[in-house]
């Protein structure tokens, strides 16, 4: 992230490697190593010998969950940390990108999920912690993306949504208290609960590959993001200084 | 929602002493919170609609369930929550569209006291004002649906300022965000709805317990959630408030 200008000379159109199109290589190289996993998790992984094909969705699910949760939110809940302190536009602009990502991500949890759960828990929701701790973060993705489509004001959008990003980070614990809480004193009927087995070592290597294709994938999409962020801010710049 | 635009009474400005020395942060949320109250009082119009909102939420609910399938006690800790969090929010969006008329906020943060201080006072008030459709809303279910509430209405009374505490200090200051966004009263019940669920899950699994006759020792941990909610968020919200009102 080293190609915004200094503030005060953006009007003038200093040319940052990536104007003019080319190839963003990052998320290129995100987009082949997650086909890659794919491709290893579906013909070159043993099949699971009790869930079967069903496990393969592992690969995905697990892997978005820890960049939705561990990259993504946590990127959002210190940038806007950071932008109360420093107020630098650029930490602003990832905050967002890393919101914007992470829902992304978040989705891609929250569709596999079921779908996985429908055929080895037998239903395709349960209330179970991880799963309403999940969809609650989504929840707070959420708003905290429709908060910033409601402020018009550029300064005003980046200090509500800073704030509302550090809040739901101070949330999220309470979230999990709660939930696991609940959970504990109401079990669920969960026909089956995934306990976590010793893999083969042939799953293992597709599941480290999934993780380090996502996350690849993420730097590849919150760098695409974060350009486009301070595109727009460029051209409004320039609107605003004619 | 009601729209409501009042002109400040002239006297209620909060002026300071002859003696020209601004009040503390204390005093000076106390005058805020006066001014609220004083205009909440003299229109009654948000208390009234969340009153009204209130009581007839409490019997659409009754409607909405199989009396001979579900036991009254079980239903009642659930309509409870429901009733005081969703009219919580119509008494927080009112909090800071008030200020909204005549551009009153500018004059607020123009006064000589601490934004936190104009916090706490605007908190003040919405708990105030939630507390007043508690007090109404909590007989009302013990009539409608029949919960005898003898002997744990202090403790329920107990949780339900904690639990309304919690609710008050979050959407105190995202009313105070929401109010300047174009989606103004659509977005505070997204936003805040989200930071309820530990303290209306506290709170619901608490007076279930009480309800049922249970210690209240068996609910100790869900009420440690609820502190623990309400010491961390007034905190945050205090110091986060500045923010939300800079210009």
């Amino acid at each position: 992230m080293t190609d915004a200008a200094p503030e005060g000379v953006r009007s003038t159109p200093h040319g940052p490697s990536y104007q003019g199109g080319g190839v963003d290589l990052l998320l290129l190289s995100g987009f082949l190593a997650v086909a890659a996993v794919y491709v290893r998790a579906i013909a070159f992984t043993p099949v699971e010998a009790v869930q079967g094909p069903a496990q393969k969705i592992l690969y995905v699910h697990a892997t978005s969950a820890f960049v939705a949760l561990y990259l993504a939110f946590a990127l959002l809940a210190v940038c806007s940390g950071l932008y109360l302190w420093l107020r630098d536009e650029k930490l602003d602009r990832v905050a967002e990108s890393a919101a914007e990502v992470g829902l992304a991500f978040t989705t891609v949890v929250l569709i596999t999920g079921p779908l996985w759960g429908k055929p080895i828990w037998g239903t395709w929701w349960t209330w179970d912690a991880r799963l309403t701790a999940t969809l609650f973060l989504w929840f707070l993705i959420l708003g905290y993306l429709l908060l910033r489509g409601a402020v018009e004001e550029r300064a005003m959008r980046a200090r509500y949504s800073a704030v509302l990003g550090l809040l739901a980070a101070i949330l999220v614990p309470f979230i999990h208290l709660s939930v696991y809480l609940f959970r504990t004193l109401h079990p669920m009927p969960i026909v089956l609960k995934p306990s976590a087995p010793s893999m083969p070592t042939e799953m293992q290597a597709t599941f480290f590959a999934g993780f380090f294709a996502f996350a690849l994938l993420f730097a590849g999409l919150l760098r695409a993001r974060y350009r486009l962020a301070t595109l727009r801010d460029q051209v409004l710049d320039l609107e605003e200084s004619h | 929602m009601p729209d409501i635009t009042v002109a400040l009474p002239a006297p209620l400005v909060p002026r300071p002493a002859p003696a020209a020395t601004p009040p503390g942060t204390l005093r000076a949320a106390w005058l805020v919170a006066r001014k609220d109250l004083a205009i909440e009082f003299r229109t009654r119009t948000a208390f009234f609609s969340a009153m009204v909102f209130a009581l007839l939420g409490i019997t659409i609910f009754y409607f909405a369930w199989d009396a001979t399938a579900v036991a009254a006690i079980d239903l009642a800790p659930g309509v409870l929550w429901v009733i005081f969090t969703f009219s919580g929010l119509l008494g927080l969006q009112r909090s800071f569209g008030v200020e909204q008329a005549d551009r009153a906020m500018d004059a607020l943060l123009a006064a000589p006291v601490d934004r936190e201080a104009i916090y706490l006072g605007k908190a003040l008030a919405n708990l105030l004002f939630v507390v007043g459709v508690q007090v109404i809303a909590l007989p009302a279910v013990a009539l409608f649906y029949n919960v005898p509430l003898g002997d744990v209405w202090l403790p329920l009374a107990g949780i339900a300022l904690l639990a309304a505490f919690g609710i008050v200090v979050v959407g105190t200051l995202f009313s105070a965000m929401a109010v300047n966004t174009r989606l103004a009263e659509l977005l505070l019940p997204m936003l805040s709805l989200p930071f309820f669920l530990p303290v209306v899950m506290s709170a619901a699994q608490t007076t279930a317990r009480l309800l049922a006759g249970r210690p209240v020792a068996e609910a100790w941990p869900w009420l440690r959630i609820l502190l623990a909610f309400d010491l961390v968020f007034i905190v945050a919200c205090t110091l986060a408030f500045p923010y939300t009102v800079e210009e």
